[in-house]
């Protein structure tokens, strides 16, 4: 399937970089052995013959509807204000970005 | 258990419609049994009292209502589904402090049919587990024998319906969330067909996995909710329009006599535990005796299903819990300097290992140079194992198989071993990656561990009421487990 099969300690950090994550020391020593274990696992896959087999990315069997294109307010400014950690009257607030 | 408890929900129902049993008396007898229960089994992370009272005597005052078939029915709904004005964390810190302001599509379903939710049950955290030993509030303990896991992800859900805490829950199966938790407690569980039952409102995991279904104390009873949430939802693209069943109707007049039940023998491989293989072979044999015709059918790539499954699952996963930045609702952390170490640190601090895991090899078997290797490749061979499945339900009318290669492990097995843990899930996925529903259901007592053994019959698209009324025979010749001595 693939040539690494061994996860590093830098990919963890890689990894872990693509996802907004931060990784300890102690971390990325665990993840690396444990995704190892994992990543060699799914190898099981590469003896699996899928020439000319289409993914499947969804079991849906119907076809998508079309509805119209109408705007509907479903829900009121304040009620989704309501859960943000930081929020005025009219909009949610995050550090200064500029 | 007191004798309000331990009626099924189908009995407790027909009791408040005739007016012999009160709502409040039901949803008190309800919260009395989380109170004696409930420090021992931890099924709950937030229990509505308040609510679940001052709704109860709005039922009475108004008197019951015969279009609303579970009228004053007490029920728990696992903390993945979305409840107005009732805080929702998935299980997870970085959903502490979320209260929803809408309900999900089943949750709305069960209020409009009388249900009263007493609370939100635990579950491994975002659904992410086989053992609810990932929830970041607690561990709950199997209430059969109180050292070992209750399965998961929805354990809280099965915990709390197998000890009288309810007489029904709402759970969610990605791999098996819903079946294996049921098998393990020993009780009644359906993962119902994709589509059949909107995702609205659910917690996304694995969003071409997940599906939402009722675990209950019998088959009956897992009718008559599939009845009340089934349907189509405009706002989910994915549920069908197709209409949905009066499944509880549909129940009755299945004989077992000319019904062909298939054994995919990969399910009774290496792996599979003597006890089980005994329980389920023994019920196998009284199905048969009662004129069941056990078919032998095959499916190959069973043994790929697991990697299968877990690059789809983490794929899946990464995208949607990208959404969780601190920002929108959910933990912030604080002080941050920037806009990027709000999310980050948001991020590392809200959520738990398993889900972190999850989340960076769904970015790993994505990213630039591994997507065709992993994902593509695990999507090619999902169509390859539902094309099976399809093959094999052409040559009978069920599959019939064990849902967990072993009964209820002890609590903490499994616990720096990620790996092993995926490894327990290899009956129940590959029925998420085809789409198809299943029943999961108790046939007997392991001998050694004497803990519950389940059997899953799994069906064709949209055979759900076939799937019920099979089990519900098979639950009139199978012997009916004790309810648990707690």
């Amino acid at each position: 399937m693939t040539d690494t099969k061994d996860i590093s300690r830098e990919a963890v950090v890689h990894m872990a970089t693509l996802s907004r994550l931060r990784v300890t020391e102690e971390e990325q020593a665990r993840f690396a052995r444990q995704m190892g274990d994992i990543v060699r696992y799914m190898d099981i896959l590469s003896h699996v013959d899928t020439a000319h087999v289409e993914p499947l990315y969804s079991p849906v069997q119907h076809s998508g509807s079309l509805r119209a294109d109408l705007a509907v307010t479903r829900r009121q400014r304040e009620e989704i204000l309501a859960n943000a950690p930081q929020a005025d009257d009219a909009c949610f607030i995050v550090p200064r970005i500029v | 258990m007191t004798d309000i408890c331990s009626l099924s929900l189908t009995e407790v129902a027909c009791a408040l419609h005739k007016g012999t049993l009160s709502a409040v008396e039901v949803t008190k007898a309800c919260l009395a049994r989380i109170a004696a229960t409930e420090a021992r089994v931890a099924a709950l992370i937030t229990v509505d009292e308040e609510g679940a009272l001052a709704l109860a005597a709005a039922l009475d005052k108004a008197g019951p209502d015969p279009a609303r078939p579970l009228w004053g029915v007490p029920v728990t709904v696992k903390d993945a589904l979305s409840t107005k004005g009732l805080r929702t964390t998935a299980a997870s810190r970085i959903l502490e402090n979320y209260v929803p302001c809408f309900d999900a599509f089943a949750v709305q379903k069960l209020r409009e049919a009388g249900a009263v939710i007493v609370a939100k049950a635990n579950m491994d955290e975002f659904a992410m587990g086989s053992s609810t030993e990932n929830s970041a509030y607690h561990t709950t303990h199997n209430p059969r024998d109180l050292r070992k896991a209750p399965g998961g992800s929805s354990g809280g859900s099965a915990a709390s319906v197998t000890v009288g805490q309810c007489f029904a829950s709402l759970g969610t199966d990605t791999g098996g969330s819903i079946r294996q938790p049921a098998a393990l407690c020993g009780c009644v569980g359906l993962k119902p067909t994709y589509g059949r039952v909107s995702r609205y409102g659910v917690i996304a995991y694995g969003s071409s996995l997940d599906q939402v279904g009722p675990l209950t104390r019998t088959v009956a009873d897992c009718a008559h909710v599939l009845s009340v949430i089934a349907g189509h939802d405009e706002r989910d693209a994915t549920s069908s329009p197709r209409p949905s069943e009066d499944y509880a109707a549909l129940l009755q007049g299945k004989s077992l006599k000319g019904t062909r039940l298939g054994i995919p023998r990969e399910f009774f491989g290496p792996g599979l535990d003597a006890e089980v293989r005994d329980a389920c072979r023994q019920a196998m044999d009284k199905a048969e005796a009662h004129g069941a015709e056990l078919v032998d059918v095959r499916l190959p790539h069973t043994e790929a299903a697991i990697a299968t499954y877990y690059i789809i699952a983490m794929a899946e996963a990464s995208s949607n819990l990208a959404r969780y930045d601190g920002v929108r609702y959910g933990r912030r952390a604080s002080p941050v300097s920037n806009l990027e170490e709000l999310y980050v640190r948001s991020r590392t601090e809200g959520f738990g290992q398993e889900v972190k895991r999850r989340i960076m090899l769904g970015a790993y078997v994505l990213s630039s140079g591994y997507y065709d290797a992993y994902y593509r490749k695990a999507a090619q061979v999902r169509r390859i194992i539902r094309d099976e499945y399809l093959a094999a339900l052409n040559q009978c009318d069920a599959l019939w198989t064990p849902v967990s290669p072993v009964t209820a492990w002890d609590l903490g097995s499994h616990a720096d071993d990620p790996l092993q843990m995926y490894l327990m899930d290899a009956y129940t996925l590959s029925l998420n990656l085809a789409g198809l529903p299943g029943l999961s259901m108790p046939v007997g007592l392991g001998a050694n561990s004497h803990l519950p053994v389940g059997m899953q019959l799994m069906g064709k698209a949209f055979a759900e009421a076939e799937l019920l009324a099979i089990g519900h025979a098979l639950e009139q010749i199978l012997p009916p487990l004790a309810p648990p001595e707690i």
